[in-house]
């Protein structure tokens, strides 16, 4: 590496269960790797402030804001989108909930929501409707109001729970 | 974002000494504080030297005191079963940091670098009398924490972990500003055999301090009802668009009266 230069760095990511090796800059967020060159773009970016919680993927299980991690730094994570929940035309349980639920409006943090609750309510069928509010403090809303987005979790809970 | 290069060392030596060859090389850890400065440009650096494959992460009792690694993030720290038994007002403390996602990410290391001035760790290392290991030394959090965004850490120097003695009783309580969720003031109250630590954050114009009108206080008894004529001077309080000083030196006194029932409660 020569001063002054900037790196190329290849990345080796599980993406939705499809491994993807990609040429990026070392400064290329996540979030726009994600949506630019592999070309999911129900990762949204809302705030890019890290606030709006827009962007929430799960990287090895856990929830981050992709607009505020680096695509080198998840270089050989395994990665789940919005868009690797549903199984074929069977959505997940959470997806099933916020759409019986009218968990949604606009739907622009609706992605987000989504990957933040199923973090949320792993191993916790019991979860009580503060703890969701609370969970869901890194997803901002500017439709709903929210009453229907926490139904929408208390309700995929419980589906976990049968 | 300025462009950058980003270096993955595999040992906190290669990494201190990545750090050493130039002012333009910076640590990240889980940079939910970086990485938002250098978005906004308001930080510009060559390179990024990633600590994610140092270790440093683990949490264990190392005699009579609670280690943490640097890079425990925050959801580890309040998830931990040795820092809930042992030092349960840590693992409280670290579950209402930022939110969920912040604290998968967010780590013990980097925020006490960071050292905001509204951060919640300094006042919890600052009122247990913490150690901060790094990888020259060992410092003694009241040498530690310098002022804003300040501390006494050389620039090639890395944080390695935390070491925290166990108090009889302690608690922490903070007045989220109603919209970042910053603590506009935190309080963390400490009692031990024979001593009351109680250190502020939020408040102060140079950073978490201790307070000794509360500490004094206490030391008659350990409960709120001893801080219910006590005031604290708006003297070194910051006063912003938030809240002015004097608002901050109530908060102070509330927010330690809070703490020291909800330490009496574990």
């Amino acid at each position: 590496m020569i001063l002054g230069e900037i790196d190329v760095t290849q990345v080796t990511l599980m993406v939705n269960g499809t491994q993807h090796n990609e040429d990026v800059s070392d400064y290329m967020l996540l979030a726009d790797f994600i949506r630019e060159k592999l070309k999911l773009t129900g990762t949204h970016v809302g705030c890019d402030t890290s606030q709006c919680g827009a962007c929430v993927i799960h990287i090895d299980g856990i929830s981050v804001k992709s607009c505020t991690m680096l695509a080198v730094q998840a270089d050989g994570c395994n990665i789940t989108t919005i868009e690797g929940l549903a199984d074929g035309d069977v959505l997940h349980p959470m997806q099933q909930a916020f759409h019986e639920n009218h968990g949604l409006q606009c739907g622009f943090c609706t992605p987000g929501m989504i990957m933040s609750a199923i973090e949320l309510i792993d191993g916790k069928p019991d979860i009580s409707e503060a703890e969701i509010r609370q969970g869901l403090e890194g997803n901002l809303c500017r439709c709903t109001g929210y009453q229907n987005i926490v139904k929408s979790v208390h309700e995929a809970a419980k589906v976990e729970r049968r | 974002m300025y462009s950058f290069n980003y270096l993955k060392p595999v040992s906190i030596e290669d990494a201190a000494s990545m750090l050493s060859e130039s002012d333009e090389h910076k640590v990240i850890s889980g940079g939910m504080t970086l990485i938002p400065t250098l978005k906004q440009r308001l930080a510009r650096v060559e390179r990024l030297i990633g600590l994610e494959k140092c270790g440093l992460s683990e949490i264990k009792l190392d005699g009579e005191l609670l280690k943490i690694g640097a890079m425990a993030t925050h959801a580890e720290v309040s998830e931990s079963d040795i820092v809930v038994m042992e030092n349960p007002a840590i693992a409280e403390l670290a579950s209402h940091i930022g939110d969920r996602q912040v604290r998968n990410r967010g780590t013990i290391g980097g925020s006490l670098a960071n050292n905001d001035p509204s951060a919640c760790y300094p006042a919890a290392i600052l009122a247990l009398g913490g150690i901060i290991h790094t990888t020259k030394r060992d410092i003694n959090a009241e040498e530690f924490f310098v002022d804003l965004f300040e501390t006494a850490l050389e620039e090639d120097e890395i944080i390695t972990a935390v070491s925290l003695p166990k108090p009889d009783a302690a608690a922490y309580e903070k007045f989220p500003n109603p919209a970042s969720r910053y603590a506009m003031v935190g309080v963390f109250v400490a009692k031990f055999n024979s001593e009351i630590r109680v250190a502020v954050t939020g408040a102060g114009e140079e950073g978490v301090f201790r307070c000794s009108e509360i500490e004094t206080a206490l030391l008659k008894a350990f409960s709120s009802e001893s801080l219910s004529d006590c005031t604290i001077s708006a003297d070194g309080l910051m006063s912003d668009i938030h809240a002015e000083a004097d608002y901050r030196a109530h908060l102070i006194v509330e927010m330690a009266k809070r703490a020291v029932t909800k330490s009496a409660r574990r």
